[in-house]
């Protein structure tokens, strides 16, 4: 669990001379990062990290103990799989599921750098993921649930045969075990590695969630920076209810195409979060301080009404129990 | 182009049929990319000529506009009503612009999705005809939920209780193609490509370097025969000669394909229960793609 906002003036060193040393721009241009870089960016002890919408420079742990939040900006910078877990999980209540699946290399794809399975490898071994897909159960404020979250740092979250079969199997298990679904959802794009099997992903995918759309479970869908091609064009954009991060980025195809297309610059706050609200694409948009009782309180929507039988619960100790009724009526966003 | 026409094997194959699943081609991808965008193969409407009668063209997605790009109605095929939904490419610079090169807006998906729909109210059979280099990316497109409207149809098709033939005619470029590919049966013409990108955005996303696009065709692995053999495609028209050369022998002969594969099709959905299994066939197919290993 991340400890709460914190946004008090510490490291005083900051702000002094030293502060405006580094807003002076120009020539000394400390951790300029650019997008591909971007997606490689672990936050290691004791860096300086340049908030990509202000400008401000950041020391990494402050940012951390802010929700990876701009402490100036409130700019929402990327989270692993495993830090959004922690911002979502009640304590300890995250189960992983599935974590034998390993890529293949269907096309026996080669780069001149080198295979695809080298690529994976070294991706494995610097992510400490086994691929860019996390699946589970967790109870986010009371309310079980299952979830998947894509890691933008594992190839940028592209969609290949893995990522597919995890997110399948996951809802599979949610649909046996009475669960909702939560995805939350970040993507570059197909994983052009596995070619085709990569595009039919995006079938796979929905054809399994639409199965829990029968049983009547509901899918939550929370879009987070950046979230492109096969995964916005398949099923995170017909969830149930479709939230998103503030000012993520959302579309069909990536800003760079459609300039390169149309030979103009694209309007300011094109694909963003609020492009899509105004547009009619999501339900809403949702901070990082706000995420865990928002997405509780839509959970809590979808129980059973009282009187109804309630789909068998596991919880988090492996035990079956059916939630009692009077846990359902709760109106102050704490179950009893 | 000529001496590449020249090495098509099968030539003057008497009865045009599925060929062998795996048949090695003497082509190269990139001669079949070539192929797959002469500006002479048919397109959708040169299909419904030959293939149809009374084809009733139904326009709109009755929320913004009507695609020129991807077209649809319904026509009699070999004594049926079916419904058809198709990307239609241009000839010449006019045509194509009104057609935007075969590239769909969301409003052509929101149309395909709704005759989808509506062929499964009157229990039509659907054929659809893949041929887009993908769906348009756009300004436009964007506010207008070029992604959602992709997902929502790929999400109808998954349910549909009425069969559903896709034939790739031509390009089969990413989201933009699936969008109608979602099928009991996906049927490739011999010289057409299906891709998860076209070989220029691969090769720009991989080597970034849009010259090595041959190399990304060769690599991706984007021919009939190729994606046959994984399993990700169901059969293969023949082409005697390739399309543009002989339009109406390759056209006949997706017709009998097309034909063959609506009838077993039929034959499921005449049984009892048999819209539920032609569901659940077609969710067991696309459930099954992908390639993985478990560790042990």
């Amino acid at each position: 669990m991340l400890p709460p906002p914190v946004r008090a003036a510490f490291f005083p060193e900051q702000a002094g001379p030293m502060r405006s040393f580094f807003h002076r721009g120009g020539k000394f241009q400390p951790l300029q990062i650019d997008d591909d870089e971007r997606a490689d960016l672990a936050v290691p002890d004791g860096l300086w990290v340049k908030c990509p919408q202000c400008g401000e420079l950041i020391y990494s742990r402050e940012l951390e103990n802010n929700l990876m939040m701009c402490p100036k900006c409130d700019f929402h910078h990327r989270l692993s799989a495993r830090q959004r877990i922690d911002m979502l999980a009640e304590a300890d209540s995250f189960e992983e599921w599935d974590t034998d699946i390993r890529t293949g290399n269907p096309l026996g794809f080669a780069e001149p750098s080198g295979t695809y399975e080298a690529r994976i490898a070294k991706t494995v071994a610097r992510s400490g993921e086994t691929e860019s897909l996390v699946t589970g159960k967790l109870s986010i404020g009371g309310q079980p649930t299952a979830i998947t979250i894509a890691d933008f740092s594992f190839l940028g979250a592209s969609m290949g045969s893995v990522f597919g079969e995890k997110l399948s199997r996951a809802s599979e298990r949610a649909l046996t075990e009475g669960l909702p679904i939560v995805t939350v959802n970040a993507s570059g794009g197909a994983r052009m590695h596995e070619g085709l099997f990569s595009l039919m992903q995006m079938a796979k995918t929905i054809s399994t969630l639409r199965l829990m759309g029968e049983a009547k479970l509901p899918h939550i869908s929370l879009l987070t920076d950046p979230c492109y091609g096969g995964v916005s064009a398949s099923y995170a954009m017909v969830a149930d209810v479709i939230f998103s991060e503030p000012r993520a980025l959302v579309g069909f195809a990536g800003p760079r195409v459609i300039e390169s297309i149309i030979k103009q610059k694209l309007p300011d706050g094109f694909q963003t979060a609020e492009f899509l609200l105004q547009h009619g694409m999501i339900d809403g948009i949702i901070s990082r301080p706000d995420l865990v009782t928002s997405l509780a309180q839509v959970l809590r929507h979808y129980r059973r009404s009282p009187g109804e039988a309630l789909p068998a619960l596991i919880t988090t100790n492996g035990k079956i129990a059916t939630p009692a009724a009077s846990a359902i009526q709760t109106d102050n966003g704490v179950p009893t | 182009m000529s001496s590449v026409i020249g090495r098509v094997r099968r030539p003057g194959a008497p009865e045009p049929e599925m060929t062998e699943p795996g048949a090695p081609g003497e082509l190269t991808a990139w001669d079949r990319v070539k192929l797959a965008r002469h500006p002479d193969r048919p397109h959708t409407l040169d299909y419904i000529d030959e293939l149809t009668n009374e084809f009733t063209q139904l326009h709109g997605d009755r929320t913004f506009g009507d695609d020129q790009a991807l077209i649809g109605g319904l026509a009699n095929f070999r004594g049926r009503t079916v419904m058809i939904i198709g990307h239609q490419k241009g000839r010449g610079t006019v045509e194509n612009i009104q057609r935007n090169f075969g590239m769909a807006r969301p409003e052509g998906y929101r149309k395909a999705e709704r005759l989808m729909r509506h062929a499964e109210k009157f229990g039509m059979p659907i054929i659809t005809f893949i041929d887009t280099p993908g769906a348009e990316p756009g300004i436009g497109s964007e506010e207008r939920g070029q992604s959602t409207a992709i997902a929502e149809s790929l999400l109808t098709m998954a349910g549909l209780q009425t069969p559903i033939v896709a034939v790739v005619i031509g390009e089969g470029g990413s989201g933009g193609a699936l969008a109608i590919g979602v099928a009991d049966r996906v049927l490739m013409l011999e010289n057409a490509i299906y891709s998860v990108a076209s070989p220029e955005a691969s090769a720009t996303i991989l080597w970034k370097d849009v010259a090595k696009a041959s190399d990304a065709a060769a690599s991706m692995k984007i021919t009939a025969q190729e994606l046959l053999a994984y399993g990700l495609v169901d059969g293969i028209v023949a082409e005697v000669k390739p399309a543009h050369e002989r339009p109406r022998d390759v056209m006949k002969a997706a017709g009998a394909v097309i034909e063959r594969n609506l009838a077993e099709l039929e034959a499921i959905v005449g049984k009892k229960n048999g819209r539920e299994t032609l569901v659940r066939k077609r969710f067991e197919k696309f459930r099954a793609m992908g390639m993985w290993a478990i560790e042990s």
